[in-house]
């Protein structure tokens, strides 16, 4: 499969492995393409998770990760794409619903938005809050003080 | 007015129901609040339902009432530190939390944890599965409106919280296992303990069936409430046993198994129509499988070290693994980063409620009311686990 597509994407595709298990690094505008094709073609037809990470000294500073698992082959693959601060993904809910949620829990906890979802706020935390906390230079102990002064009525949450 | 009925001029009769110019009820769509304290939700959820009369035209969730960045703070601690923090997420099913995490930086690092350890593992899992359920069957019972299940299930979930008690000290927040192994040896007569429960419980569980089973109340109010298509549940991501009820026999111990899960024999129970009452007989049959695995397990527990060769700092070697383990709710999932220092860089946690949760929306469309409060509790959702 990996060589297929390889051959059919080229250099906007790296497959990689590491402890067995496979991923692949795509180039951010073959996202909704790739994606498909492993949804239709492939059978990959179960969107285990979705996820980001937060690398900042980057220039791209967002991996955004897809977990997928196909029933019919009993095989998951990771699927990877590198985007910087402010720039936007394709939503995947078209391809998985399931992804409805978890885009939103990637919006709310690094600030990534995704274009084309039906409903993209905030899941987690409070609509009003300020701040994305999975993102590195949000502190562990730092919160939006003035939400919590104004909801809740107290000097600080901690 | 003197009403004849005989009479012929007039048309009008006390039966006659044509429908009236003006409505008496007023049949506009009606948004009701439950939540997010209610007794139904089984920890703090709100649900916003859209209502035609008492139908359910659909319904958002609201959640991360419990929400304290269990992610974040995995970030932020080294990856023994982390250990305790997992139990408190599914906190019905703290073991298996444990189980998956232990597995993921095992998987890292590249060790296995010893014979012995994977069996004592596998019984207190399957034990907390069975606890899991156990909670799960008395609370889903009590929403509906019986009430003795609950006394029954929690009288034996006891005996399995002694044993986890008289393990660790624990009862619900375990943290029954390390990194390469476990916490402790299994204390003096644990596989008597062990051997006792399985035979004290198994009688208990056909109690439970005749309390329920074939109660028409029950029947009622569980056959054809909630259904799920198989198709939908994949579509949705859906797990577990939910998944199973809907007709998919996948269970990742048969799947891809973990621990040593392929050395023991047990079934995976299906249901057909995806309804709530096919949700109770596939978490029932759960129950007694595994049992089977338990007693398998006690009978060929090996002599052994119980931990693995492992760094006294650990400091997995750069690079990024998923793991994921069959919890009592569905596919609990790990994705852990590492950058080859003392914490991990990102610390994933792939929630089988919360995925779950998301269903419930497509499960109450067209349900009544009281049946959306049959449908929260037979997804056995943990909000502290959908909240992280």
């Amino acid at each position: 499969m990996v060589t297929k597509l390889k051959g059919a994407y080229g250099s906007g595709l790296e497959p990689l492995t590491y402890l067995g298990q496979n991923y692949m690094v795509v180039d951010r505008s073959l996202i909704p393409e790739i994606l498909q094709v492993l949804r239709n073609e492939e059978q990959f037809d179960y969107c285990v998770d979705l996820t980001a990470m937060h690398y900042p000294k980057r220039d791209k500073q967002f991996d955004v990760l897809w977990v997928l698992y196909s029933y019919a082959r009993n095989e998951r693959i990771r699927v990877k794409t590198l985007i910087a601060d402010g720039e936007s993904l394709p939503s995947s809910v078209p391809i998985w619903v399931t992804a409805n949620w978890l885009e939103r829990e990637v919006f709310d906890m690094f600030g990534i938005k995704f274009d084309g979802h039906p409903d993209m706020k905030r899941i987690l935390l409070p609509d009003g809050w300020k701040g994305h906390p999975l993102r590195k230079d949000y502190g562990i102990l730092q919160q939006d003080n003035e939400w919590v002064q104004i909801n809740l009525g107290i000097e600080s949450g901690q | 007015m003197h009403w004849n009925m005989t009479d012929q001029n007039t048309s009008l009769s006390p039966l006659d129901l044509e429908t009236p110019e003006k409505p008496f009820l007023d049949a506009n769509e009606l948004v009701i609040n439950m939540g997010p304290q209610h007794p139904a939700t089984h920890g703090v959820l709100r649900v916003i339902l859209r209502l035609d009369g008492e139908r359910v035209m659909g319904l958002e969730c609201v959640i991360g009432y419990l929400h304290r960045g269990v992610e974040k703070i995995g970030e932020h601690r080294t990856y023994t530190m982390f250990n305790p923090y997992v139990d408190r997420m599914d906190y019905v099913a703290a073991v298996s939390n444990g189980l998956g995490y232990c597995e993921t930086v095992e998987k890292l690092l590249g060790v296995e944890a010893p014979p012995r350890a994977q069996y004592i593992r596998v019984i207190l899992t399957e034990l907390n599965r069975m606890a899991s359920h156990q909670l799960w069957l008395g609370t889903h019972a009590l929403d509906i409106g019986a009430i003795t299940p609950l006394f029954y299930t929690f009288r034996d979930r006891e005996e399995i919280l002694k044993i986890f008690e008289k393990y660790c000290g624990a009862r619900l927040t375990t943290h029954a296992f390390r990194i390469g192994g476990l916490q402790y040896e299994a204390y003096d007569g644990f596989e008597k303990d062990v051997k006792n429960f399985v035979s004290f419980v198994a009688p208990k569980i056909d109690e439970y069936e005749e309390l329920l089973t074939t109660n028409r109340i029950w029947l009622e109010r569980t056959k054809g409430v909630g259904i799920i298509s198989g198709k939908d549940c994949i579509a949705l991501g859906v797990t577990g046993p939910v998944l199973r009820a809907s007709g998919v026999k996948w269970d990742l111990r048969k799947a891809q198994p973990y621990a040593n899960y392929k050395n023991f024999d047990f079934d995976i129970p299906v249901g057909q129509n995806g309804d709530t009452y096919d949700r109770y007989i596939v978490r029932m049959a759960e129950f007694r499988q595994s049992l089977r695995i338990i007693q398998q397990a006690v009978d060929g527990i090996p002599e052994g070290p119980i931990m693995a060769k492992v760094p006294k700092v650990i400091k997995p070697p750069v690079g990024e693994v998923y793991h994921s383990i069959e919890a009592p709710k569905g596919e609990l999932g790990y994705f852990i980063v590492s950058d080859g220092s003392t914490q991990p860089y990102r610390m994933r946690v792939r929630p089988p409620s919360f995925v779950n949760l998301q269903a419930l929306d497509v499960m109450c469309r067209g349900a009544m009311v009281a049946d959306v409060v049959a449908v929260i509790g037979t997804l056995d959702i943990v909000l502290g686990e959908v909240d992280r």
